[in-house]
């Protein structure tokens, strides 16, 4: 199966991948606005994103199918605006849902923890609000890393998710967790095993690409 | 002569707490306006407030000839005019250089390398250029947070006890760099401090705030020699006034 392994990584890379980047664009600003800013519902949202850090993913891959399934709760939007079920669109949509919480709550955790002295000096230096927050989310950097690679770890290991709404179909929804599951059914433990090790290994690249794009803001 | 500064019945409180009360207070274009008091007696929150970091509970500050409340805060081109060195040295996780050159970042002033220099220069820190700021001691800490605002050539330095908790090699070389500046541009500065000697060596005017209110303000000389107040009186010979 060389050609098909090659696929299901590029398809586990690609999900997750997209996944990870649409909640870290939405994600980060919006834990940068939660830890910074005071507004009305603010607490509502940490609460919400607290509890979305836990999600399990067998229950947002039930909810995602009953919102895209063709009798679902959104069957009445236009089709063109959300993705089929049993595609890999349905599977980046799922996993955004789960790193979004991640993301965004562990930057705002990260923004909270610059020293508040730093925030009034930065605006006492003529910051407009957004060059303020963007100025705390540098001196973060290090926690809002960690955020994004907390969400890549959520996603690139789930497989309630992708297994429900992608639908583990040869050459189109496989991933390597859906793999692993199916290969372990079927008792073909070595290969179960080997994609397990696939697995391990790109999940050691990936992390160690993102740390060394931070370069040496990491260092003590 | 206008005044750069008119606060008019101006208060803030903090959870219902009233922590400053000034019926009217004027800061004149150029001078440097020292204001004495104990801790907690309302001076950094004078400050923030003259830097509209802060919106009054109540009140009005005139910048310029124009009024501002808490309703209608001024524009970043006016804040921008403005900026403090507050007592603890907030300095970003970068070098030096880049730390000095931040809010020249913030106005887009492009490529301000020949001005950082100077200004490295004039803080006796040009050797310390490229490092980490984090790395720095207080006083090296403070001089690059006092650089970093004059780079800004602001209309109004607002100082929050800049040389607390220096040693007096750099409280002295803080003082000359400050009235330097002044001498240099004739910018308006307001220092908030609690050590009498250093309002003595550089006001024009003083005041004493205490609990929040105004006891006095009065011209250097006047303010030291001849004090009004018994307050005063006591404060400059180091007696607990509470």
């Amino acid at each position: 199966m060389p050609g098909e392994l090659t696929d299901i990584i590029a398809l586990s890379l690609r999900v997750t991948g997209l996944a990870l980047l649409i909640s870290s664009l939405i994600g980060i600003p919006l834990g940068a606005l939660a830890g910074l800013r005071r507004f009305i519902g603010r607490r509502l949202l940490m609460l919400i994103l607290y509890t979305g850090m836990g999600f399990p993913p067998v229950v947002v891959g039930l909810f995602v199918y009953l919102l895209l399934s063709r009798n679902g709760w959104l069957s009445g939007l236009p089709t063109e605006f959300l993705p089929s079920l049993f595609t890999p669109a349905a599977m980046v949509f799922a996993q955004t849902i789960l790193s979004l919480p991640l993301v965004a709550g562990l930057t705002a955790a990260a923004v909270m923890a610059v020293d508040p002295n730093l925030r009034l000096q930065v605006r006492a230096l003529g910051a407009s609000q957004v060059q303020a927050a963007w100025t705390i989310l540098g001196e973060a950097r290090a926690g809002v890393l960690v955020a994004v690679i907390a969400g890549f770890g959520s996603i690139i290991s789930e497989v309630g998710a992708v297994m429900m709404v992608g639908g583990n179909i040869a050459g189109h929804t496989r991933v390597l967790t859906t793999a692993i599951v199916l290969e372990t059914s079927k008792g073909n433990f070595d290969l179960a095993l080997a994609l397990g090790g696939v697995l391990l290994g790109l999940s050691f690249l990936a992390n160690f690409a993102l740390l060394t794009l931070q370069g040496k803001t990491l260092d003590p | 002569m206008t005044a750069l500064y008119q606060l008019t019945d101006l208060a803030q409180e903090y959870d219902g707490r009233r922590v400053l009360d000034l019926p009217a207070l004027e800061i004149q274009p150029g001078e440097l306006l020292a204001v004495l008091g104990p801790s907690g007696a309302g001076k950094s929150t004078l400050l923030r407030l003259l830097n509209f970091l802060e919106t009054p509970t109540r009140g009005n500050i005139a910048f310029d000839g124009q009024t501002y409340t808490a309703s209608q805060p001024p524009p970043l081109a006016v804040r921008r005019r403005i900026t403090t060195v507050f007592q603890r040295p907030a300095l970003l996780n970068r070098s030096v250089a880049e730390n000095i050159a931040y809010g020249l970042g913030l106005r887009g002033v492009p490529n301000p390398h020949e001005q950082i220099t100077a200004l490295l220069e004039r803080v006796g820190l040009d050797e310390l250029a490229d490092a980490p700021a984090r790395t720095l001691s207080g006083g090296e800490a403070q001089r690059v947070a006092l650089a970093r605002a004059l780079a800004l050539r602001p209309d109004v330095l607002l100082l929050d006890e800049p040389t607390a908790n220096l040693d007096p090699y750099n409280v002295n070389l803080i003082e000359e760099i400050i009235q330097q500046h002044r001498a240099a541009t004739q910018a308006t500065a307001v220092l908030v401090t609690h050590n009498v000697f250093q309002a003595r060596r550089l006001a024009d005017r003083v005041a004493l705030l205490l609990n929040g209110q105004l006891v006095e303000i009065a011209p250097r000389q006047q303010f030291f020699d001849h004090p009004t107040d018994p307050r005063t009186r006591a404060f400059i010979q180091g007696e607990m006034v509470y």
